[in-house]
């Protein structure tokens, strides 16, 4: 029931933001300082759950064989790969990692 | 406004976009996103949550990054509204994005929460790099269309897939979130303050993790940004204040 609450919040947050960005007149958010933490916002976010999900198991800090997959994935960007390719390229590593190790 | 530089940019350069070029644009990052689904449909599957609910993810909030934040928040074991919070904080960018679409689009207002769904990053990139208004929109529902189409589908595959392999964890499949959103955070670190942003944001994540509930850290690592850009506006302002001595004379008096 908890994870149906999660959903149907983030499913209506999520509409309402797009919806929102749509309908609202250009100007009310268009204050360089709103524009600008909007823009930083996702950067700390999505560098923030990159980090976690790579090097924690829970509440714990760990280092496995995602770690390597990440690593992948960082080569695969800077080679400029499509986006599948970058994701395909950490998850072949770290079953690779982890077949070898286990 | 618009309408005048998009009649404009048809006259010139090589008389437009033909739409067929348009289309294949669109098609290409449609599908390339697209099958990415497979990637949540796995990610969600393989952190506990059911067919019906991961299913329900896709279709109804259709932003990559919320869904993947999301689900890792819930598989951490954290409180379903923090981890909400931390997937719709993810969603925000999406309502500036609709803000630079709607001037663009121009779409009647009765038809604009339809097409609010499809306000994502890809739909976005693909409308924004358009010459004219009629490909502007080409563009927009092409990609929206068959990106929405597509992962969803592959949503309900990798769920499937991922109930039917058993231990995702074996296959690697536990790497596609964090290298999902690393392949979405690259592009934007371009600058000083940026990275400053995520290095701030990695500390905060990793070092509240092991003393603060689950969900929670993630939420404090988003200060980062509001940081940044205080540190960077003092800055600015100190050298704006040495340029004018008028003014910096007065600040000191403060």
């Amino acid at each position: 029931m908890n994870i149906w609450i999660a959903i149907a919040a983030t499913a209506v947050g999520c509409y309402a933001v797009k919806l929102i960005g749509l309908l609202v007149p250009a100007g009310v958010l268009e204050r360089p300082l709103v524009r600008r933490l909007a823009a930083l916002l996702p950067v700390a976010l999505l560098a923030a759950l990159t980090a976690q999900q790579t090097f924690a198991d829970g509440r714990t800090l760990v280092l496995d064989a995602k770690a390597a997959g990440l690593a992948a994935a960082a080569v695969a960007l800077v080679l400029r790969a499509p986006f599948l390719l970058v994701v395909a390229a950490a998850v072949v590593v770290t079953a690779g990692v982890r077949a070898m190790a286990g | 406004m618009a309408e005048q530089t998009a009649l404009a940019d048809i006259r010139s350069e090589d008389g437009g976009k033909p739409d067929a070029a348009v289309v294949r644009d669109a098609l290409g990052v449609g599908v390339a996103v697209g099958l990415s689904g497979f990637a949540f449909g796995v990610t969600s599957a393989g952190s506990g949550l059911s067919l019906l609910q991961t299913c329900a993810l896709s279709l109804l909030v259709f932003t990559g990054a919320s869904q993947f934040a999301l689900v890792g928040a819930l598989a951490a074991g954290g409180n379903p509204l923090a981890a909400a919070a931390g997937a719709f904080f993810l969603g925000v960018r999406n309502a500036f994005y609709g803000l630079r679409l709607s001037q663009l689009l121009a779409l009647p207002r009765a038809v604009r929460p339809f097409a609010a769904q499809w306000v994502i990053d890809e739909t976005t990139a693909v409308a924004l790099a358009q010459p004219t208004r009629r490909s502007v929109r080409i563009g927009f529902t092409v990609t929206g269309l068959s990106l929405y189409v597509l992962w969803n589908l592959t949503t309900l595959i990798g769920a499937v897939g991922a109930q039917a392999i058993g231990d995702t964890d074996a296959w690697g499949l536990d790497a596609a979130g964090p290298a999902v959103f690393l392949a979405l955070l690259a592009p934007m670190l371009k600058t000083a303050a940026e990275r400053a942003v995520a290095g701030i944001a990695v500390l905060l994540g990793l070092g509240l993790l092991p003393v603060l509930p689950a969900g929670v850290p993630v939420l404090v690592a988003a200060l980062a940004a509001p940081t940044v850009l205080y540190v960077e506006g003092r800055r600015m302002r100190t050298s704006a204040c040495d340029a004018t001595s008028a003014h910096d004379t007065r600040r000191e008096a403060r």
